[in-house]
C-alpha cells in the first residue's frame, strides 16, 4: 500500500504559508529564526486569535491550510508530534506562579500549555471526534506522529490523517538553550550558515503540516515511501549500516536516490558525521541542506518533508538547496540527526 | 493484524504502594493513599490533599539506581517498569526487539520549577542540570537508557489518557511485527504547576475525592507509574509463565467539545468505548468490570456516567474509580490503571470505589463499594479521558 501526501501547510520562518515554495528567500542575522506568520484573520475565529498563543496559531493555521488545499473537510486522523510543547503558555503560568508565589493565578495558560493542544484545538474547530494523538519525544516526535499516521492508514483505520510537526521558541527558551552552548556566538546570517565554519547552530522554529492518504488524489505531492528512526547509534558505522538497511527494505540502493537532503546545522562537531557519510554512503550522491531556511529545532524533519515533497511537485531544486542536482528529483531521501540522539531517515517519490 | 497480544508483565508505584503487590494489598484492605502534602514544596501544604508515593527522591534513587537529582518523574518512572520487565521474565531479550512507550504530562517540570525561581531573579542562574531533562522525552530517555533499550523509544502527551494511548500504540506495534515486546504506561510526579493549574480550574477537592457521588466536589492529583509488558504470540509461546491476560480493544476519540471540559452527554467518552468493544469484537454484555476514569469532578463523571448509560442500557457491569485510592495520575493513571485491570481479570476481583455516599440522581447504576473477591473476570474495560477532549478506552481479556 502507497502512502500519499496529498497536501500541506507550513509555517516556517521563510514565506511558506499560501504555498509558496521558496520563491524569495528570507535572509535571517543572528542566532534565532522566527517563523514569519500569516494574517490569521480568515483563518481562525477572531475571538480565538486573541486567546491563543502563537504556537497555537502557528500549527492551527498550517493545519488548516493543508485541510484546504487538501479537500479534506474532517480529517479520519490527527496526530501531532512537538518536542517542547506550547512553551508561551508554560512560561506565562510559571512566571505568574513563581511572581505570587502560587496565588492569584488564572487558568487559561495552563490549560493551553499541555501538550495535546493544538491537535485539540484543530479538533474543536473541525468538530473532529476521530483519533487524536500527541508525541511528545523531542527528536522523534514528528517522527512518532507520521508512524502513528502510517500505520492508522495501513490498518484501514483512517483513509486520511492530518499529521504535524509543531515547535516555538520564546525568549525564556531561547536564554536558556544559550546557556546549553547550542547556538553560534557570532551574529551570522542564516545563508551563511555552512560557510561560517565555527561551534554552534542557529535556532528555528516551525509548524508543518501535511495530509497523508492511502489512495492517489491525481494531483498527490508525492508519496511517502518509508521512514525509519534510530537512536544513539554507537558509531558512524552503525549509522552506515542502518541506512543502506533501510534502502534494502524499501529494495532499493543509494543510486536510486535523486537527492539527499541532509540536516546540517553548522555546528562543526554536529556536521562531522555528514562529511563522513558523504565520503561513504553519500559517496556518489547529490547532496542538500534545509536548516539555513528554518534553523535547527527538534521537529525539523517536517520542514524537510515540506522541502522535499516541493521539490518533487515542482520539479526543480531550489539552488539554496542544492545547486548538485540538474535533473528532475524522482526520489529523495531525508537523513537528519538531532544532537546525535535521535537519527531519521525519509524516503520519498515522485508519484 | 488479528493476532492477540498478550500482557506478560506489571509494574506499579502509587500512593497506594510502592510495587505492584503493596497495590494489591492496599486495593483489597481500603487503604486510600490521599493524604496531606509532605514531599512537594508548595504553599498549598495543609490545605490541598494530595496521593503522594510515600518515598522522598533520595529514596526513589536508591531503589531506582538512577540520581536523585533528575526528575521524581523519572525516579517513578524506573521502578515501575523495572518492575514490569522483571516480572515478565523473558529469558533472551536481548535477541528481541523491544520498545519503550512511555507517556507523562508535564516531563521534568518538578526540577525545572525549582530552576525557574532562580532563573526569573536572574537569567544566568539556576541549575542547568535541572532544566536539562524538562522535556517529556527527556524524562522517557532516562528509564530507557537505564533498561538499555533502544530498539523503539516514543513519548506520548495527551493529558489525562497519555498512557492508555501509550499501551494502545505498543499494541500496534506489535501487531505490525514492528516490535516483540514493549514496555507501555506512564508516569507522572507531583508538581507545583499541575496542582496549581488544577487549583486554578477549580476542580480539586479540599477532602478526599468522591467519584461518582452526588455531591463529589472534585478531583485530588496524585503521582505514580504504572507500566505493562506486551509480547508477541510467537513471544509469548516461549515464555514459561503464563500471561495474565490480553489487551483485546483499544480506541481513541475526541469529544471535540472543550479544552477542558467534557461534553455533557459524554461523546468522546462514548465513541471510545464503543470503539474498543468494536475492536475487540465484543457486546456491552461481555464486559464484566469498567475501571473507570471517574475522576470525582462534576463534569467528568455524569459525563462518563451519561456514555455508560447510552452504551450498556440495562445491563450495567461492575465499575469503580480506582483513583480514590490513588488519586488522579494524570498522564500515569491509564498504566496503573491497565496494571489493575489486568490483577482483576487474573484473581478474579472488583476494587471499591471509595467514599461513595450519594448515589448520582441522574444515573440509573451505583459503582461497587465493597471489594469483591472470586468474581468471573474475563473482560474489563479502563477508561481515560483528559483534556483537549482526549478519550481512550481499553479492553482487556482473560485467556
Amino acid at each position: 500500500m502507497k502512502t500519499y501526501i496529498r497536501a500541506t501547510g507550513n509555517i516556517s520562518p521563510q514565506q511558506s504559508f499560501g504555498h509558496q515554495f521558496l520563491t524569495e528567500i528570507i535572509e535571517h542575522t543572528g542566532d534565532r529564526l522566527t517563523c514569519i506568520e500569516p494574517d490569521y484573520k480568515g483563518i481562525i475565529d477572531v475571538k480565538l486569535i486573541r486567546r491563543m498563543s502563537r504556537i497555537i496559531k502557528m500549527g492551527v493555521a498550517a493545519a488548516m491550510e493543508c485541510l484546504q488545499e487538501s479537500g479534506v473537510t474532517i480529517p479520519d486522523a490527527i496526530t501531532t508530534g512537538t518536542a517542547y510543547g506550547c512553551l508561551e503558555d508554560t512560561g506565562v503560568f510559571l512566571t505568574k506562579m513563581v511572581e505570587h508565589n502560587e496565588e492569584l493565578l488564572t487558568p487559561t495558560a495552563f490549560i493551553q500549555s499541555t501538550h495535546n493542544t493544538i491537535g485539540a484545538q484543530i479538533a474543536l474547530m473541525l468538530q473532529c471526534h476521530n483519533y487524536n494523538n500527541a508525541f511528545v519525544h523531542r527528536g522523534f516526535s514528528f517522527e512518532s506522529a507520521l508512524l502513528d499516521g502510517m500505520l492508522l492508514l495501513a490498518e484501514k483505520e483512517a483513509n486520511n490523517v492530518l499529521v504535524g510537526g509543531i515547535d516555538e521558541i520564546t525568549n525564556i527558551s531561547h536564554s536558556i538553550l544559550s546557556r546549553m552552548d547550542l547556538y553560534k556566538c557570532e551574529q551570522i546570517s542564516n545563508l551563511d550558515l555552512f560557510t561560517t565554519k565555527s561551534k554552534g547552530t542557529i535556532a528555528g522554529e516551525g509548524a508543518s503540516f501535511f495530509l497523508l492518504a492511502n489512495a492517489s488524489s491525481d494531483n498527490d505531492y508525492a508519496t511517502l515511501d518509508g521512514m525509519h528512526t534510530f537512536y544513539k547509534p554507537t558509531s558512524a558505522t552503525e549509522t552506515e549500516q542502518q541506512i543502506t538497511s533501510f534502502l534494502s527494505a524499501q529494495s532499493i540502493s543509494i543510486n536510486d536516490i535523486d537527492l539527499i537532503l541532509t540536516g546540517r546545522n553548522g555546528d562543526t562537531k554536529n556536521d562531522e558525521l555528514y562529511s563522513q557519510l558523504q565520503q561513504s554512503v553519500f559517496k556518489n550522491s547529490s547532496t542538500g541542506n534545509y536548516k539555513h531556511l528554518c534553523g535547527e529545532y527538534p521537529t525539523s524533519m517536517a520542514f524537510a518533508l515540506w522541502v522535499a515533497v516541493n521539490i518533487i511537485k515542482t520539479a526543480t531544486v531550489p539552488t539554496v538547496i542544492s545547486k548538485e542536482v540538474k535533473n528532475k528529483p524522482k526520489k529523495i531521501l531525508i537523513y537528519n540527526h538531532y544532537q546525535n540522539i535521535h537519527h531519521s531517515l525519509l524516503l520519498v517519490s515522485a508519484c | 493484524m488479528s493476532s492477540p497480544v498478550f500482557v506478560v508483565g506489571l509494574g506499579a508505584i502509587s500512593a497506594i504502594g510502592n510495587n505492584v503487590a503493596e497495590c494489591l494489598t492496599a486495593l483489597k484492605t481500603e487503604a486510600a493513599g490521599i493524604g496531606d502534602i509532605n514531599n512537594l514544596q508548595t504553599a498549598h501544604r495543609g490545605k490541598l490533599p494530595v496521593a503522594e508515593v510515600k518515598l522522598t527522591n533520595e529514596q526513589l534513587a536508591i531503589r531506582s539506581g538512577l540520581p536523585s537529582t533528575i526528575s521524581r518523574t523519572a525516579l517513578l518512572s524506573m521502578l515501575a517498569a523495572k518492575e514490569a520487565l522483571d516480572d515478565a521474565a523473558i529469558q533472551n531479550i536481548s535477541s528481541l526487539r523491544t520498545g519503550f512507550i512511555s507517556a507523562n504530562s508535564v516531563g521534568g517540570m518538578d526540577r525545572s520549577e525549582d530552576f525557574f525561581a532562580e532563573f526569573l531573579a536572574d537569567n544566568a542562574k539556576g541549575k542547568l542540570r535541572d532544566v536539562v531533562n524538562h522535556e517529556c522525552g527527556a524524562v522517557t530517555e532516562l528509564v530507557a537508557d537505564k533498561l538499555g533499550i533502544k530498539n523503539y523509544i516514543t513519548t506520548i502527551s495527551t493529558a489525562c489518557s497519555s498512557s492508555a494511548n501509550a499501551i494502545f500504540l505498543a499494541a500496534r506495534l506489535i501487531k505490525h511485527n514492528m516490535l516483540d515486546v514493549v514496555i507501555a504506561g506512564g508516569t507522572d510526579a507531583l508538581t507545583k504547576f499541575t496542582l496549581n493549574g488544577f487549583n486554578t480550574l477549580m476542580i480539586l477537592d479540599q477532602q478526599f475525592c468522591k467519584p461518582f457521588d452526588e455531591n463529589r466536589k472534585g478531583l485530588n492529583l496524585g503521582e505514580g507509574a504504572g507500566y505493562v509488558v506486551l509480547v508477541s504470540e510467537k513471544v509469548m509461546a516461549t515464555l514459561k509463565k503464563e500471561a495474565y491476560c490480553t489487551l483485546s480493544g483499544y480506541a481513541n476519540a475526541n469529544d471535540a467539545y472543550h479544552q477542558t471540559a467534557s461534553s455533557p452527554d459524554g461523546t468522546g467518552s462514548f465513541l471510545a468505548m464503543t470503539g474498543a468493544l468494536e475492536k475487540s469484537g465484543l457486546k456491552p454484555a461481555d464486559i464484566d468490570y469498567i475501571n473507570l476514569h471517574g475522576t470525582g469532578t462534576q463534569n467528568n463523571d455524569i459525563a462518563e456516567g451519561t456514555a455508560i448509560k447510552r452504551l450498556f442500557v440495562d445491563q450495567y457491569p461492575k465499575m469503580s474509580s480506582t483513583k480514590s485510592f490513588t488519586g488522579h495520575t494524570l498522564g500515569a493513571c491509564g498504566g496503573l490503571e491497565a496494571v489493575f485491570s489486568a490483577l482483576a481479570i487474573k484473581h478474579g476481583i472488583i476494587y471499591p470505589n471509595l467514599r461513595l455516599e450519594t448515589p448520582m440522581v441522574d444515573l440509573p447504576f451505583v459503582p461497587e463499594r465493597k471489594f469483591l473477591q472470586n468474581v468471573p473476570v474475563r473482560n474489563v474495560m479502563s477508561n481515560s479521558f483528559g483534556f483537549g477532549g482526549n478519550c481512550s478506552s481499553l479492553i482487556f481479556s482473560k485467556i
